[in-house]
């Protein structure tokens, strides 16, 4: 039997500033050639595990550690991040903040220069992995001037050029569209075919990651690995949805159409998932599913028309544009980077004018209105809430712009408290920002928007990067605000869960353009609108297209009413 | 999309450009030190022609540099003008002698000749480096900075640091963009339609969340570059370094020929000052 590269024993630690063990008792071999990934919901510790992989832990995160712990023949105790940089690989979440070089060969180069190779050198092994990762074109780019994609490939570039035997990923999904992202996991199975590599993946999108084939999942929770297992064992006893982490989405149908999980065959690829009785379970839960067509009448809130939008010489980012947004609707606005997605709601909101075309608010024109006008009708809330946050108590956070309109402060505490209790922030109003979750502070960023009473939000890809958990923590709370106050929403998003699960229309934006005004489920059955806007399409029509169930789209959607029923 | 208030780095096929970063470096250095101690009005012109021909062989165009231009401009200004409301009488202090323009020199406020030549001589300093400074950030490709910083005997991880604060400038720029309009929506003004302390104020609230946006990009990217060995030598390599060539070693004989000029006069003139007044 052969020996494994990695390998913990009883390994535990506790970083230095926490009361309690971070990784509680691991024991975990990883063999040469495994792909495998590590998942787990915020705070579970599978972040500090990969730390640990490439020894950041102790060296920059000291703490106490106990046990045992081996990556390639050397103890992770006697080595420093330099020793373990040749064993392992790492690739960070966001290659935007990891990019060194000011241009993509000199990012691909780092890690030779800190070797003191010769300029001659480099450039034959610079020329040998751009070429591999088919970067040729891109070399004397700047990295942040390039699509996702491409970054993640200069990444891994730039790691991959030290030839170590093991490549750690920590989250690649997280910062790409999911194009991009599908790509990815292909890539890195590819290579790691190929380069005979150990890889590791540390996701929580087990779903996007699975479809690259992996030989083991491991997932842990409070610091502990509770499975470790292939991913067929594990998805046939349905371990991701009783540890709270979210199951494929063709599970979750089949599980609703009465398919037996446990005795299904290849259940980790859609397109090859097998079971006896499937077909007619299928084609029976589909029949037997109507789709109810409530069609609410609504007044017309914002009305876009003929919009367009260029900078100075150069091609419009928005063209002839015209959108109607009905009062109550959520929408989601997708397609990939630069598509026009943020030119759009900075277009809305006031911080570009247009070059042509109106734009009216329940028949205002609000062309005519300041960006702090607009504010009062419309709330635009950033991705990261640390960019907006500029106070440091809560309270004060969600007053400022009331203070900034001049109201009195006896009628600002009256309205600040009341939104504090319909946020759920009211008991921590004299909290300090800098004492909440990540979830809490995207409540405190709604909480200050909300607060202008607007009659509508635009939000900015409001659940990247978090679990299920939280993901469901914020949609629920939106959903909920949504309901009682009437307001319109605008979600901008890559994600294709969230269109599908909260949004009731979608707007496929490609190229300045609207390309399809659909409903989700419509929007992600359509091939030739996912190939543009680079999406990937739901593994449930996949599903539908197997079984020849007759309106695939119908299928989806009624997927999606049973899932929704189920939550309210 | 990149915004013009930074002057950067344009690539043309010059002399100029095809020296190596380093050699720039140590001729603007050289020329810069050894400008500030002399005061020989002949000496300056003479640099100052030099650098201006430097400029033309650049082919840097006016416009790219108007507005970097007009700010020195108008702090040189200001500045003389401060020399002189300050200490009216320190021309006639330097050279010796008092040849009236306006006023007699009992007055506080008066004016001589040797005041406006030694504020011509301040003039002269101020202006010729300003070529200089440009053409080492104009023709010198930035990748190529940190190389020739710690070519010149600047330690690599200090140069690194410039080289990260060059590739961060979008970034910084980009996330400011991004507060400055959330915090605009909420009501600050910091447009022109503001008064100045609200904008003042206004531009105040974007520093927090900029100051810990940039903190937390600090520790990610000191993290990656570890992760990459940085720090790990005494010594590194650079992808971008130029080596030296003939051109180089003739520049830097005829730097070294100019300085070894200036220090030379010092014997001539007695000193730092060339005194035309004396007789």
């Amino acid at each position: 039997m052969t020996e494994p590269i990695i390998s913990f024993k009883n390994f535990s630690f506790q970083y230095e500033s926490q009361s309690e063990k971070t990784l509680d008792n691991i024991n975990l071999d990883i063999f040469p050639g495994e792909k495998v990934m590590i998942a787990g919901a915020s705070g579970s510790g599978k972040s500090t595990l990969g730390r640990c992989l490439n020894g950041l832990i102790p060296q920059a995160y000291p703490g106490k550690i106990s046990g045992k712990c081996v990556i390639n023949g050397k103890e992770l105790v006697e080595s420093s991040v330099f020793d373990l940089s040749f064993d392992v690989g790492t690739v960070l979440q966001d290659p935007d903040s990891q990019f060194v070089g000011l241009t993509v060969i000199e990012d691909i180069a780092f890690s030779l220069e800190n070797d003191q190779l010769s300029q001659a050198k480099m450039r034959e092994v610079t020329r040998k992995w751009s070429k591999k990762l088919n970067l040729e074109k891109l070399i004397h780019r700047s990295p942040q001037e390039l699509s996702g994609g491409q970054k993640q490939r200069v990444a891994m570039a730039g790691v991959l050029i030290d030839e170590s035997k093991i490549l750690l990923f920590d989250e690649p999904l997280a910062s790409l569209d999911p194009a991009s992202g599908a790509a990815s996991i292909e890539l890195i199975d590819q290579l790691a075919h190929k380069q005979n590599l150990t890889v590791i993946i540390i996701e929580h999108r087990i779903e996007e990651v699975l479809k690259g084939g992996i030989d083991r999942l491991v997932i842990m929770r409070d610091g502990k690995i509770v499975a470790n297992d292939t991913p067929q064992r594990i998805l046939q006893q349905s371990l991701l949805e009783k540890l709270g982490l979210r199951e494929p989405l063709y599970l979750s149908a089949l599980k609703r159409a009465g398919v037996n999980l446990a005795a299904c065959q290849n259940i980790d690829q859609v397109s090859q998932i097998t079971e006896s009785q499937m077909s007619r379970k299928l084609t029976a839960w589909n029949d037997h599913t109507q789709l109810s067509r409530k069609v609410k009448k609504r007044s017309t809130l914002l009305d876009l028309n003929e919009l367009s939008f260029a900078y100075e010489d150069a091609s419009p980012i928005i063209k002839d544009l015209s959108l109607e947004i009905k009062k109550g609707e959520i929408i989601s606005l997708v397609g990939r980077n630069g598509a026009g997605k943020s030119t759009l709601s900075n277009l809305i909101t006031g911080f570009l004018s247009p070059s042509g075309g109106s734009i009216k608010f329940k028949g205002q024109d609000l062309l005519k209105m300041s960006v702090k006008e607009r504010a009062q009708h419309i709330g635009y809330i950033l991705q990261d809430p640390n960019q907006m946050i500029s106070k440091t108590m809560i309270y004060d956070e969600v007053a400022s712009g009331l203070r900034l309109r001049g109201l009195l402060e006896d009628k600002i505490k009256e309205r600040v408290e009341k939104i504090l209790r319909v946020c759920g922030l009211y008991e921590m109003r004299h909290w300090p920002v800098s004492a909440l979750s990540f979830g809490q502070k995207k409540r405190v960023t709604i909480a200050a928007i909300l607060v202008l009473k607007p009659e509508m939000l635009i939000l900015d890809e409001p659940t990247a990067g978090q679990d299920l958990k939280h993901y469901t923590e914020i949609m629920t709370f939106i959903e909920k605000i949504q309901w009682e106050n009437d307001l319109t929403i605008i979600l901008i998003t890559h994600d294709m869960h969230l269109m599908l699960e909260y949004t009731q229309r979608t707007v496929v934006l490609n190229q300045g353009k609207i390309l399809l005004d659909a409903e989700p489920a419509a929007v992600l059955t359509d091939d030739e609108t996912i190939k543009k806007a680079y999406l990937v399409r739901t593994s449930l029509f996949d599903l539908a297209e197997r079984y020849k169930l007759p309106s695939a789209t119908d299928f989806v959607a009624k997927f999606i009413q049973t899932e929704r029923e189920g939550r309210v | 999309m990149n915004s013009h208030f930074l002057i950067g780095y344009n690539d043309k096929d010059t002399f100029l450009h095809r020296l190596s970063g380093s050699t720039k470096l140590i001729g603007f250095i050289a020329f810069s030190i050894i400008g500030m101690i002399t005061y020989d009005t002949r000496f300056l012109l003479g640099i100052l022609t030099f650098s201006l021909i430097l400029f033309k062989l650049s082919k840097i165009s006016i416009t790219e540099v108007s507005f970097v231009i007009k700010i020195i401009i108008a702090f040189a200004a200001l500045n003389l003008l401060m020399v002189y409301v300050f200490a009216p009488g320190y021309g006639m202090t330097i050279y010796g002698t008092q040849h009236m323009l306006w006023r007699s020199p009992e007055n506080y406020f008066n004016l001589s000749w040797e005041e406006l030549f030694y504020i011509f001589n301040l003039f002269l300093k101020y202006t010729f480096a300003v070529p200089l400074a440009l053409i080492f950030l104009m023709t010198t490709n930035p990748s190529e900075f940190a190389a020739s910083l710690n070519k010149i005997g600047i330690p690599y991880k200090t140069s690194y640091a410039v080289e990260i604060a060059l590739r961060y400038i979008p970034n910084v720029q980009r996330d400011y963009r991004t507060i400055s309009l959330a915090q605009q929506a909420r009501g600050y003004e910091i447009s022109k339609k503001a008064k100045f302390w609200p904008r003042i104020i206004g531009n105040a609230q974007i520093l927090l969340p900029l100051i810990f946006t940039s903190l937390d990009r600090i520790e990610v990217v000191s993290q990656a570059m570890e992760l990459r060995r940085f720090g790990q030598g005494k010594r590194r390599t650079w992808y971008m370094e130029k080596q030296f060539g003939k051109a180089d070693y003739s520049s830097l004989i005829v730097i070294f020929l100019i300085v070894l000029a200036g220090v030379a006069l010092f014997n001539v003139n007695g000193g730092r000052f060339w005194n035309p007044f004396k007789h």
